[in-house]
């Protein structure tokens, strides 16, 4: 098993800390990953990205031009991975702030409103965590354990009451992600 | 099995350098390698092991800071990207010339002058044919991965004390910034005094009555006496040539043609092995890890083999010169890179491949 995933936002959406709990749990679970950000300028207010990729194997290269899944939280990275999503391949975006919808037929595509469902529940900080749950009820690659053992790693001590509540996003995730169907 | 962590390669580097009993740390912060001091500052090896760690006030700062702590024995680093290697490098040369040991790490960016922040392997030339002025040679080591990074600090030690000679570990930006799973090596204690003035009588350590002055100097005005220490020094590296070759093969016993690459750009041959292999082209990869001492030999059997070698860099071809020094004109060499902060992407190596190499 090799998944390989884009997360692409603006920065200060949770873009790199989704990716370094995904990777940290991962590594929890006895997977090679590796967790690659973009950095620099272009982070500081900008769009944010980071690749993450989970394997039963050895991995190769961390720079990839294809993923097998892109989660994309603002219209700039919904313009440019969408073509980036391998054919088959998943895409997942959040609709707020989306004006121009995703069109391929040939990949899965579904939506999380996280943002608009974060704000409802006071949860703000932690609407990264929706857009991972929706991810992982889609693609269960680690398991609840190991996400809590990640946690655990990622965040620091400080931070761990919080983790109640990062899972407790995670589940709400599970139950917010819908299918889009791709309309002519 | 050692800690498992999660970790950014700058961070990798500072904790290693903490385990491997490093006595000093002396840097000055520039992206894309900051978080190695950042790291080193948070975590207070100086309350640990009394392992110092000190911003120095320019780079310039930095490699003299390094140049007299290596003098008295001791296991010191640096670390810096291009631009603050550049000026490191008289120190450089000086410690090369003085036969001192030390760790520098350079996490490539991309150049020329202030260049960018984004990774690079430009550096090639610089790091291993000289850099500085002077008949001299680092030991080069080129970390593929987070956990070679953290490897190679521990081997950058070893070697620096077995040869008394600067090793500079080259790696680059994306290497730096990106985390992945790292076995780190249990924590060697700091040696004590006593066991540093026994291993290197070399050392100023301070002058007891019953022996002379250690002099510890790169100059000496009588040519002939300089002659000497060169020759000293060429008889060492050759040594290090015999001793210390390092690197990789994958996939290259029934392989009709060749990756050479080095770093990252290794890591991004590997993915373009496995796609160049599903359409049926027998590729293999060789990754020198010990870019000085190269593994000439090696590549120069495995060019009696095969009938084409793309060697790629993220340069305009600097390692590729080392590469048809070793195999010579039998076969088609050719370089494929990008520059500036720009990462091949593993498809487009894949292409270059076809039209470069097996269909040029």
């Amino acid at each position: 098993m090799t998944e390989e995933i884009i997360i692409a936002g603006f920065g200060g959406q949770g873009v790199l800390s989704m990716g370094k709990i995904l990777a940290y749990s991962g590594v929890m679970q006895n997977k090679e990953v590796s967790w690659m950000p973009s950095y620099g300028p272009e982070m500081r207010g900008g769009t944010a990205n980071v690749t993450v990729i989970l394997s039963d194997e050895r991995i190769s290269s961390p720079i990839l031009n294809s993923f097998d899944t892109a989660i994309i939280l603002n219209q700039q990275s919904l313009d440019k991975f969408e073509k980036a999503v391998k054919p088959g391949g998943l895409l997942i975006y959040d609709p707020n702030g989306i004006t121009k919808l995703p069109s391929r037929k040939d990949i899965n595509i579904y939506s999380i409103a996280a943002a608009d469902e974060a704000g409802k529940l006071g949860l703000s900080k932690i609407f990264n965590m929706i857009v991972l749950g929706g991810f992982l009820k889609l693609k269960p690659l680690v398991q609840p354990e190991f996400i809590h053992k990640g946690l655990e790693k990622s965040l620091p001590a400080r931070h761990h009451k919080l983790i109640p509540d990062n899972e407790k996003a995670i589940e709400i995730g599970k139950g917010l992600i819908q299918a889009v169907q791709v309309l002519n | 099995m050692g800690e498992l962590r999660l970790m950014k390669g700058n961070e990798a580097v500072a904790e290693a350098a903490i385990r491997a009993g490093c006595d000093g740390y002396f840097g000055y912060p520039i992206t894309p390698q900051s978080e190695v001091m950042e790291y080193l500052m948070a975590e207070k090896p100086h309350e640990r092991t009394g392992m110092v760690v000190l911003q120095a006030e320019s780079e310039t700062a930095s490699i003299n800071m390094l140049y007299g702590a290596a003098g008295t024995g001791k296991m010191v680093m640096t670390s810096s990207s291009s631009p603050g290697i550049s000026l490191m490098q008289e120190g450089i040369s000086y410690m090369a010339g003085a036969e001192l040991p030390a760790v520098i790490v350079n996490v490539v960016r991309g150049g020329p002058g202030l260049g960018t922040i984004q990774p690079s392997q430009a550096d090639y030339f610089q790091a291993v044919k000289g850099g500085g002025h002077g008949d001299y040679k680092l030991v080069v080591l080129a970390p593929a991965s987070v956990q070679e990074m953290c490897d190679h600090v521990k081997l950058g030690f070893d070697l620096a004390f077995k040869y008394r000679n600067p090793v500079m570990i080259l790696s680059d930006g994306a290497i730096g910034q990106m985390m992945e799973k790292v076995v780190l090596f249990d924590p060697i204690p700091r040696r004590s005094e006593e066991d540093l003035i026994k291993q290197n009588p070399w050392a100023a350590t301070g002058k007891p009555k019953s022996r002379e002055h250690i002099i510890i100097t790169s100059l000496d005005l009588d040519p002939a006496g300089q002659e000497r220490v060169n020759l000293k020094l060429q008889a060492k590296y050759k040594k290090i040539e015999e001793n210390e070759i390092l690197y990789e093969t994958l996939g290259c016993e029934d392989a009709e043609f060749i990756f050479v690459a080095f770093g990252l750009s290794a890591r991004i041959c590997q993915k373009s092995m496995d796609l160049a292999r599903a359409k049926g082209i027998k590729i293999g990869l060789f990754r020198p890890i010990t870019l000085f001492p190269f593994p000439v030999k090696a590549i120069h059997d495995l060019g009696k083999k095969v009938k084409g070698m793309l060697v790629v860099e993220m340069n305009a071809g600097q390692m590729i010169e080392d590469v048809k020094l070793s195999v010579g004109c039998s076969i088609k060499i050719e370089h494929y890179g990008r520059f500036g902060g720009i990462i091949p992407t593993p498809d487009e190596v894949v292409k270059a491949l076809e039209t470069q190499i097996i269909g040029g």
